[in-house]
């Protein structure tokens, strides 16, 4: 009896339109990064991904780079990933970029456009999300990018071994990865938020807090957080100091591939629930 | 294949938002043709339009069209085309962007939306020139022609216009209309809603008069003026004694009403049974009492049942 319901569930699987969903998710892509990505509207997205490279550069140009303030200059980098870009500049930008995708359109009155269209709800919700992180993949992990380049860059012979001989890449890999995490994590709560609430600023105000004093939480509760898996990831842990202390609780190690399936599980459950609260939504535009 | 699946259904469909009522208790069975919902601003129109097409849900009850439903999307929005009455459009986008963006949603190649596209925008009668220019610089006209022509590119077989003729002008309306007329004759359900009746109602097939959420009557026109009993009907027949002919009217007592024709070739008479009136008038042509020349409704189109069953302040008389 299992065997069969388990047949036809696999038959009803296989016949549906994957091909014409993968072309039509692919399009909605296309138009959303078309809109989004290279408009007025995401300069100050740009500005919270390339302050620090900014600045950074400016120390490149100013200071000088003796090969004792590498590790001091390592540690600074380090900082920044951990308290700047998860904290602020992804959360930030990725509230910018995937509370738009939805309720920016409802704010536009153009979402009907799509819900129109021969186009599954949960097709333009995942098609939307992918076109979201790569929009904040590309501007961030550039970022990331950039600022290691130019935080070695002036270390000459002892940035390069340090840089490819040493642990660098290995560091610059790990940054990544962790940006890309934040990406795609912040970006499922706040695309689901953005369904939720007419403003989500201030629900995205309570994830803020809730990630401040998740590591102090019961460890069950410390599983719904995007930062406490990425916390696992860091290459080098930086104490925080006087306000930084605040945002960093040391918590029980946790293996670097739990952390990356414990927060791949949570932004799949966080998309799904999405999926779901998509098929339900409604066009008001008068009530927004 | 079901017989009721070229019709759009609801069946006691209801719609709140929060407190306040959509629709109530709507069951309607809409055949192919055109069709057109009217009432006064904030009636109900646009929520059945939605309602029809997805964009709200029904609090209770069932929306098919065709024997789809909007939650199979894949199928249902190749069948259905809705032109909004939501003046607003994706930012930064030419005409030819706009239904291009909307055709390969479709899943279609880019030749065939192309192809279509361009269709589509020779159709609402939008110029090459406009095709390529941004939609924030459109007339109003203009804009309403591109969400008409988004809404027929991909050739559906119902086609949903919530107040369609709005922003357009008289010439533009014509067309409009004929373009309406067309798309009927080739076997399209059209449903509209439009204050303006006088020309909606030369090619409407049927009236949904709708009210407060309720709908108040249903059907073809003429069968619609006819089950309003409560009001007498009036009916304009052209004669060469149109005094004598109301005078032997009222004689008979088959009418409460006699009012001439400006040009004194005629006269409108207002009764209370059409059937009984119609056999006076026989047997008046067969006497020879007077020469008549033409017979004709004169009250039983969109506007005077809009009048009789909503009244002007829009509540149900």
């Amino acid at each position: 009896m299992m065997t069969e319901r388990a047949t036809t569930f696999t038959k009803s699987v296989l016949s549906q339109p994957w091909g014409l969903w993968a072309l039509q998710a692919r399009r909605v892509v296309r138009i959303e990064l078309r809109r989004n990505l290279f408009s007025w509207k995401a300069a100050w997205i740009y500005f919270l991904a390339f302050t620090p490279t900014a600045i950074i550069f400016i120390h490149l140009l100013f200071d000088r780079h003796r090969a004792i303030s590498l590790t001091e200059d390592t540690n600074v980098l380090a900082g920044i990933v951990q308290f700047y870009y998860v904290r602020l500049g992804v959360f930030f930008g990725c509230l910018g970029i995937f509370a738009r995708l939805i309720r920016g359109e409802m704010i536009e009155r153009s979402l009907h456009f799509y819900l129109l269209a021969p186009l599954r709800r949960e097709v333009l919700l995942l098609g939307k999300f992918v076109a979201g992180s790569i929009s904040a993949l590309l501007l961030f992990c550039s970022a990331i990018g950039a600022d290691f380049a130019l935080m070695y860059a002036g270390f000459g012979p002892a940035g390069r071994d340090y840089v490819f001989d040493g642990p660098g890449l290995g560091q610059l890999q790990a940054y990544l990865v962790i940006v890309a995490l934040a990406c795609l994590g912040y970006g499922a709560v706040f695309l689901l938020l953005s369904m939720i609430f007419r403003n989500p600023t201030p629900a995205a105000m309570l994830v803020l807090g809730w990630e401040a004093i998740n590591p102090v939480l019961p460890s069950l509760l410390q599983k719904i957080s995007v930062a406490s898996y990425l916390r696992h990831l860091m290459p080098i842990t930086v104490p925080g100091e006087g306000i930084f202390a605040l945002l960093t609780v040391e918590t029980e190690p946790v293996a670097g591939w739990v952390a990356v399936l414990g927060l791949v599980t949570l932004i799949v459950v966080v998309l799904a629930y999405s999926c779901f609260r998509i098929r339900r939504l409604e066009i008001r535009y008068t009530t927004e | 294949m079901n017989p009721m699946n070229d019709r759009i259904l609801f069946e006691n469909v209801s719609k709140f938002y929060g407190e306040v009522l959509g629709v109530n208790r709507v069951s309607l069975s809409i055949a192919p043709g055109v069709s057109t919902i009217v009432g006064p601003n904030g009636s109900g129109k646009t929520t059945l339009m939605n309602l029809m097409t997805g964009l709200v849900q029904p609090s209770s009850g069932r929306v098919s069209v065709l024997g789809l439903t909007p939650a199979d999307a894949d199928r249902f929005f190749r069948q259905v085309g809705y032109c909004t009455q939501f003046d607003s459009f994706p930012r930064r986008l030419t005409g030819m962007d706009f239904l291009m963006d909307a055709l390969l949603l479709h899943g279609m190649s880019e030749s065939e939306a192309f192809r279509l596209a361009r269709e589509a925008m020779e159709r609402v009668r939008l110029s090459d020139d406009a095709a390529g220019r941004r939609i924030e610089g459109y007339s109003k006209g203009m804009r309403q022609k591109i969400r008409l022509a988004q809404a027929i590119a991909h050739h559906p077989h119902v086609l949903v216009l919530d107040e369609p003729l709005n922003g357009l002008d008289p010439m533009a309306r014509a067309e409009s209309l004929a373009l309406f007329q067309e798309l009927s004759r080739q076997g399209m359900h059209l449903i509209i809603s439009s204050h303006i009746l006088d020309e909606v109602d030369r090619i409407s097939d049927r009236v949904i008069l709708i009210t407060g959420g309720y709908i108040v009557a249903e059907g073809d026109i003429h069968q619609v003026r006819r089950e309003v009993r409560d009001k007498p009907l009036q009916v304009l027949i052209r004669c060469d004694q149109p005094e004598r002919l109301a005078s032997r009217m009222f004689t008979d007592n088959h009418c409460v009403e006699a009012r001439l024709h400006p040009d004194g070739r005629g006269v409108f008479l207002r009764t209370g049974d059409i059937d009984e009136f119609y056999r006076l008038l026989n047997a008046i042509a067969v006497e020879g009492l007077v020469q008549i020349e033409a017979v004709a409704p004169a009250d039983d189109d969109t506007r005077a049942i809009y009048q009789y069953l909503i009244g002007s302040d829009g509540s149900p008389s």
